[in-house]
């Protein structure tokens, strides 16, 4: 301060001029992130409080109720029967088994490449490289519509040919989600591994242990915080997604965000508040999970 | 095979060992290249087909489809979606670039740690329900509407719902974190230090913002761009449950395609133009990355 002070009687409106600027600039710094909060939370907030109220209006305050809760719960009952709890608990299986299954192949494939990238060396590595980044650049909608054409065109195919009739279903749905997976995976465990000291593998072969040994023993537990991230923000990105399951799900399948679009579509509100804010807990759970596993980790390295 | 070792491998890894580099990447390629490239090159080629009868895809090829995306029906929306993207990316860049800032600069790990919860929390929240929720916030007879007509100021609801500014605000609501997460990362990096430099030399604080700061946080802003353009450009629920008719995207133009009976040709050729678009604005990204470096 007291060496910067020495040049500043050279222009004081200049000087003025910096520190009106510098003021704004603070009271902005702290006004602006607490707008960007308040808009961040505001329509959960109203969403959450809106599940409590006594009425089926999301504009006034008419009182505290569970009757939502209890809606969707225990089956609606009389007039309120709109929302079927056998149809949203169906729905929830089949987005956890698309989620899980999803996630285990990913995490799979996505771990292989990452090891094959970070530590092999071959001429084709960065069209490897290039094609992993493919799926989070290119629009969802695209992935969503050309995964449509290509079943049915398979689908097509083998209906002509055998006789056999397939529909899309889960399985279109899994490899649909795998695919986008697979990408986020890699980007999440790659950079576990470039962190990690290459030595100890080389200590681990040198002292006799053969690749798939040296593999267990040393780099998947010194990398395995890196890959349960990776597997939770799969596992999260396929329970919310939507637009690849929408197209891909045939009329028999229903996951959670197809049946809460549903919803949303028959304007059924006080009970997809609830929902809403049921699925907004379990986020808070997962993440805290994450959350405290990266902190380990930190912790660790 | 357990006691099969290399002694070549010391120090370095054996060309075996790079072949099996190649064989661990395998899995990958073929799950992309058949579930991924295949079907893009599928899209491309039903894009030139002809749409026959009962929607069925007959030859010959055409560039009619083309023709009707590029044509006066379909360009506005083409160009709505570029205007509607390219103002969600600047409005979360305004807003984010100063939240990673705010984050960065808390003074213990902890409250750090509440700050970005704070902004990871709703990130990790259904988009669905996150995008509901600004339905029931702005709908005629929902919580605004509500609000100002119970406190007497307004006596016919507001059209909130159903307009490009309700597209706009929730995909600028949706797609936030996108952009905040990778300039947080590249702040958390920056060597505050500098900046003093900088106010040593005699620079002031536009000048230190300018030719600093913001070059060093740069790839963070280039990648939450991108990570906040591509979403918003290929948007479909956002402006399907806040746009109504009026805020249509080219996201519902090609899902109206391929939902009932739709012209498949079509919604190819507008998923390949929309394709073009980001590849073509990664490029021009990717350039000024590369010279901002």
């Amino acid at each position: 301060m007291a060496t910067r002070s020495m040049a500043i009687h050279i222009d004081e409106g200049r000087i003025r001029r910096d520190l009106t600027v510098r003021k704004a600039g603070k009271i902005g710094m702290i006004l602006e992130p607490l707008f960007a909060y308040f808009f961040l939370w505001a329509p959960i907030i109203v969403l959450v409080i809106f599940s409590f109220n006594d009425s089926r209006s999301v504009a006034t305050w008419r009182g505290f109720t569970l009757r939502w809760y209890g809606n969707i719960l225990s089956g609606a009952v009389g007039a309120e029967a709109r929302f079927s709890t056998e149809l949203m608990l169906s729905a929830l299986g089949t987005s956890l088994v698309v989620a899980l299954i999803a996630t285990l192949i990913a995490t799979v494939i996505g771990t292989a490449v990452s090891m094959s990238l970070v530590r092999g060396n071959y001429p084709a590595k960065s069209l490897v490289d290039g094609l992993l980044l493919l799926p989070v650049v290119i629009p969802e909608i695209t992935q969503a519509v050309s995964l449509l054409l290509f079943f049915s065109a398979i689908f097509d195919f083998v209906g002509t040919t055998t006789g056999v009739r397939i529909s899309p279903g889960i399985g279109t749905v899994i490899i649909g989600h795998v695919v986008f997976n697979i990408s986020y995976v890699a980007i999440v465990v790659r950079a576990r591994l470039a962190d990690m000291n290459p030595h100890l593998e080389e200590a681990a072969s040198d002292l006799g242990a053969n690749p798939w040994r040296t593999f267990w023993r040393v780099t998947f537990p010194l990398i395995l915080p890196g890959i349960i991230s990776g597997a939770l923000l799969a596992f999260t990105l396929s329970l919310d997604d939507f637009v690849v399951t929408f197209f891909n799900s045939g009329p028999g399948t229903t996951t959670l965000p197809v049946y809460v679009y549903g919803l949303i579509k028959l304007s059924v509100s006080p009970e997809i508040n609830a929902l809403s804010t049921l699925m907004l807990l379990a986020s808070t759970v997962l993440i805290g999970i994450s959350m405290a596993l990266q902190g380990r980790n930190a912790g660790r390295g | 095979m357990a006691l099969s070792f290399d002694l070549s491998s010391s120090g370095g890894y054996s060309s075996r060992e790079r072949r099996r580099g190649f064989s661990l990447a395998i899995p990958a390629l073929i799950w992309l290249v058949l579930f991924f490239i295949l079907p893009v090159c599928i899209v491309f080629v039903v894009s030139f087909l002809t749409r026959g009868q009962r929607g069925a895809l007959v030859l010959p090829l055409t560039l009619e489809h083309y023709e009707r995306i590029l044509g006066p029906v379909f360009r506005p929306v083409l160009f709505d979606s570029l205007w509607i993207a390219f103002l969600t990316t600047i409005i979360c860049l305004v807003l984010g670039y100063p939240l990673a800032f705010f984050i960065s600069t808390r003074k213990s790990k902890q409250m750090q740690n509440v700050a970005l919860f704070l902004v990871i929390l709703p990130f990790w929240t259904n988009f669905l329900v996150r995008t509901y929720a600004w339905q029931i916030i702005l709908g005629a007879e929902g919580t605004i509407n509500g609000m100002l007509t119970g406190l007497g100021l307004i006596s016919e609801p507001l059209a909130l719902i159903n307009t490009d500014f309700a597209v706009l605000l929730g995909l600028v609501y949706g797609f936030l974190p996108f952009m905040v997460l990778p300039i947080f990362a590249s702040v958390e990096r920056f060597e505050f230090r500098l900046v003093e430099a900088a106010y040593d030399l005699g620079a002031n604080d536009l000048r230190t913002f300018l030719r600093v700061v913001l070059p060093l946080t740069l790839p963070g802003v280039i990648a939450g761009c991108i990570l906040v353009f591509i979403p918003a450009i290929g948007s479909f629920i956002t402006p399907d449950l806040l746009g109504g008719t009026q805020g249509i995207m080219i996201g519902n133009l090609i899902t109206g395609q391929f939902r009932g009976s739709g012209n498949w040709p079509l919604g190819s050729a507008a998923s390949i133009v929309m394709m073009i678009v980001v590849i073509l604005g990664l490029v021009v990204y990717s350039r000024i990355g590369r010279r901002a470096s």
